[in-house]
Parts: structure tokens; C-alpha cells; sequence
């Protein structure tokens, strides 16, 4: 495979066999512990994101690989105006693989264009993020059981956040998924993903405002954040973050096996002392996220 | 030039009134040596009134940009004074450096020497997107 921008490069089949062989690696992580000797990967990070780059390269030295890179703009040869296709045709050239993450929506796009190895969208701006959607199904098919038959809820920005729409995305892909779309007005999901896949797609889905109200009827609960920028005025803000954090009360009616998760960093979107309920699993999305980055790094080097 | 009739070239033809222009410089006639036409709101039966260009050479002009002005545009090709050739035309699945990406955020504002490409998302809304950021075609027309 020479390159994952979109999560949708990914067919379903392929996305079901990373999450079994990350399931694999989990359970037996000796039988991977030397796949990617004498490998490297590059992580050219051209904004900084520590989580995201940690676990690429905790999971290519867990598979016995190498890493180098630099983790922002500012100590690479990009400071000194280098674009985009040049920085990436030097590193492919001592890299198997090149993980890239960059302000700049489609320049991992570009990036594949100009690079002799493999390389894996760690984020370009706004736009996509699949690695977080890889992480995401994991978390969901480990919890649940299953990718088909859920009533999904997402909560929060629906408007701004990638995550949610890359996840929508995904998930529309399986059968009988339900979508509750939790959001103030201001936030709701944009019509290119309403009516360009939901509608398109003959899918289930409602849209509220009110997250108490749907509790009860959700498998999966993905909370994001509601960031104050997103606002026009403070006052609509201060009405609306309440509504959208997630507190111990509000869970009461939730069911016992429901999951919840969240693309993390979280601000206050999360009480914290939800983090002690089983039900809550953002945390385990971060071990997760590593697994099914060495499931995906297997595959674009053609390693079994 | 006679403008009724040229010899060898190309008639564009049922051009949408007003729309002659837009398409003139996207095709970059002004670059041509040769003479070139453009008719402006002649008499149609079908469409009231419509452009037309003329261009008085042996060419090929590029049919992607003519089809994403408008696929009812007619493309004649005339030789020796006759018509030779109607060009059939479509909504082109990929346009390259024809439109511009106004995203600002879009990696085709900053990287220099890679071309600016949309694809064919919704033919019924003639809707393209930019490859690079998915941000929609800006709207000309
Ligand atoms: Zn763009």
C-alpha cells in the first residue's frame, strides 16, 4: 500500500483485517517484537503533535524498527522556506516509511506524490486524520464486540470536528448503524457529510440538541470538544458548554455497557470523575491507537 | 477575416449569452497569432440569444475547460470551408489548472510547482472539489 490519506482509502475488508491483526499483536506482542528490524520511519512533523507522534514511534520500536524525524517546522529545513515535495523527497530516501503531519489540509497528498516510500496522513489540518478513525473502530469492535447493529452518538462540535466526520464516514460503511447527532445549532454537522453520506447512503439518524434525552438509546458515545473560538458571542457560549459536558449525572440513564470515548486532549468535555467508570474508555483509545498504528505499519511495508 | 465563413478552424458554438469572455481566457486565445472571433449575443432559436467564438487556425482546443463551462456548448471543426467534426461534450472527471483552490488553509497556497486539480464530485450539481482540501469548486458561473 503506498499511501492512507483518507480513512475511505481503506475498504472495509482492510480495515477489518488491520483491526484482527492489531487484536493479534496485543495478545502475542513477542511474535512482532523483531517484524520491522532494520526498518525506519520517518515521523516529519511539520506542527507539533507529541501525542499522536509518540505512538507512531512507540509502535514502529515495539516492532523493532527505527525512527527518525523532527516534530516541528521549526527545526527543519522548512524554517528555511523548503516545501513540502522536497522535504519529503529527501527523507524518503532513508526511510521505509514516511509519517507525516502538517498544517496545511492535502499536503500528505502531495507528500505520496513525491515520496519513494509509503506515507501515512498523521493529520493535515482540519481535514482528515485516519490513524484517530483506525484507533476509533479498534476501540469500538474491542468494546462492543461488533462494527454493525450500534447506535452511535456523537456529541459536541459536530460542525469543526474532523474526528466525528471521518468516523461518520467509516461507519456508514456497516450495517444498521443508527447516528444521534448531539449539537447546538451552531455546531451541527455540515450538509457535505449530512446529505453527501447520511442521506445518500439511506442511513438512520437523528439530530437533538439535548444529550440527556437520547442517553438511554446509545451502544457508543464519542464526545469532542466544545471550543469557546467557535462562538460568536461569550453569552451563546456560556449557555451552551453545560449541555455538552459529560457529568455523572447525566450518565444515570445511560446503558450499563454503553462505551465512551473521545479523540483526546480533553479540556472539561469529560468530568473527571468519569474516569473511574468502566464505561468510559478514552484512555484505553490511546493503548489502542498504537496496536492498530503496528497493524497499519505492517501493512504498508508488506510485512505479514 | 470573413466571419461568416473561415476556411480551416474552429467554431465554438451555443455559447450561453454573456459567457463568450470567461471562456476566451481560459482557453488563452489571447496567446493565438491568428484571428479569432467572438460573437457576441447573436440570434438563436434555441437559446435566445448565444456566443460564439471563431478561431480562424488548425487547433486543438482543450475540451475539459469547455466542458466544465458548459457540456451544451457546440465545438465544430471546419476544413476546407466545410464542417468536418461536431465535438460531443462532457463534464471532465478531473480539471487541472483550470480553477483555482481559494482555500486558505489548502496546501496548493503555500507549495510551489504542483498544479491545482478538482475533481468531478456531483455531476447533476456539477459540484468539483479541490483534490488536495475537498473544498468546493469556487462558483463562476
Ligand atoms: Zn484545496
Amino acid at each position: 500500500m503506498e499511501k492512507l490519506i483518507d480513512i475511505l482509502d481503506l475498504s472495509v475488508p482492510e480495515i477489518n483485517g488491520l483491526i484482527e491483526k492489531a487484536g493479534d499483536i496485543m495478545a502475542h506482542p513477542d511474535k512482532y517484537r523483531e517484524k520491522c528490524r532494520y526498518k525506519k520511519m520517518a515521523t516529519l512533523f511539520f506542527e507539533p503533535s507529541t501525542r499522536t507522534r509518540l505512538s507512531f514511534e512507540s509502535a514502529m520500536y515495539d516492532l523493532g524498527g527505527q525512527v527518525l524525524g523532527f516534530s516541528d517546522a521549526q527545526s527543519s529545513s522548512v524554517s528555511k522556506g523548503e516545501s513540502v515535495s522536497d522535504t519529503v523527497r529527501t527523507a524518503s530516501i532513508y526511510s521505509d516509511i514516511i509519517v507525516m503531519r502538517h498544517p496545511k489540509e492535502g499536503a500528505p497528498l502531495v507528500a505520496s506524490y513525491k515520496s519513494e516510500a509509503p506515507v501515512i496522513n498523521a493529520g493535515d489540518g482540519g481535514h482528515n486524520h485516519p490513524t484517530q478513525t483506525l484507533t476509533d473502530l479498534f476501540t469500538i469492535q474491542s468494546e462492543k464486540g461488533r462494527l454493525d447493529n450500534l447506535t452511535v452518538g456523537f456529541c459536541g462540535d459536530l460542525k469543526f470536528g474532523r474526528t466525528v466526520h471521518s468516523l461518520i464516514s467509516a461507519l456508514s460503511r456497516y450495517r444498521g448503524v443508527k447516528f444521534v447527532l448531539i449539537s447546538p445549532d451552531e455546531l451541527k454537522l455540515p450538509s457535505y457529510i449530512k446529505d453527501g453520506v447520511l442521506v445518500k447512503n439511506n442511513l438512520e439518524f437523528t439530530e437533538t440538541k439535548d444529550l440527556e434525552s437520547v442517553m438511554e438509546s446509545l451502544d457508543v458515545l464519542y464526545m469532542t470538544r466544545v471550543q469557546r473560538e467557535r462562538f460568536f458571542n461569550e453569552e451563546d457560549y456560556l449557555r451552551l458548554k453545560d449541555s455538552y459536558i459529560l457529568t455523572p449525572d447525566k450518565l444515570k440513564t445511560a446503558k450499563s455497557d454503553m462505551i465512551i470515548l473521545h479523540p483526546l486532549p480533553r479540556v472539561n468535555e469529560i468530568h473527571v470523575s468519569i474516569d473511574d467508570d468502566p464505561r468510559a474508555c478514552y484512555f484505553k483509545q490511546v493503548r489502542n491507537g498504537k496496536y492498530i498504528r503496528m497493524a497499519l505499519i505492517l501493512k504498508m511495508l508488506g510485512i505479514d | 477575416m470573413n466571419i461568416d465563413s473561415i476556411k480551416n478552424g474552429i467554431v465554438i458554438d451555443h455559447i450561453k449569452a454573456g459567457q463568450a469572455m470567461k471562456l476566451y481566457s481560459l482557453l488563452e486565445l489571447d496567446r493565438l497569432e491568428c484571428p479569432v472571433a467572438i460573437i457576441k449575443n447573436a440570434q438563436s432559436k434555441k437559446m435566445g440569444k448565444k456566443d460564439i467564438i471563431k478561431i480562424d487556425t488548425r487547433m486543438e482546443v482543450d475540451l475539459d475547460i469547455i466542458g466544465y463551462v458548459d457540456p451544451d456548448i457546440t465545438v465544430n471543426v471546419i476544413e476546407d470551408g466545410k464542417l468536418v467534426e461536431k465535438k460531443h461534450l462532457q463534464l471532465p472527471e478531473m480539471l487541472r489548472d483550470v480553477i483555482k483552490c481559494k482555500n486558505p488553509r489548502c496546501i496548493t497556497s503555500t507549495e510551489n510547482g504542483i498544479p491545482h486539480v478538482f475533481k468531478l464530485c456531483d455531476a447533476g450539481k456539477k459540484l468539483y472539489r479541490c483534490l488536495y482540501c475537498e473544498t468546493k469548486a469556487p462558483d463562476e458561473n
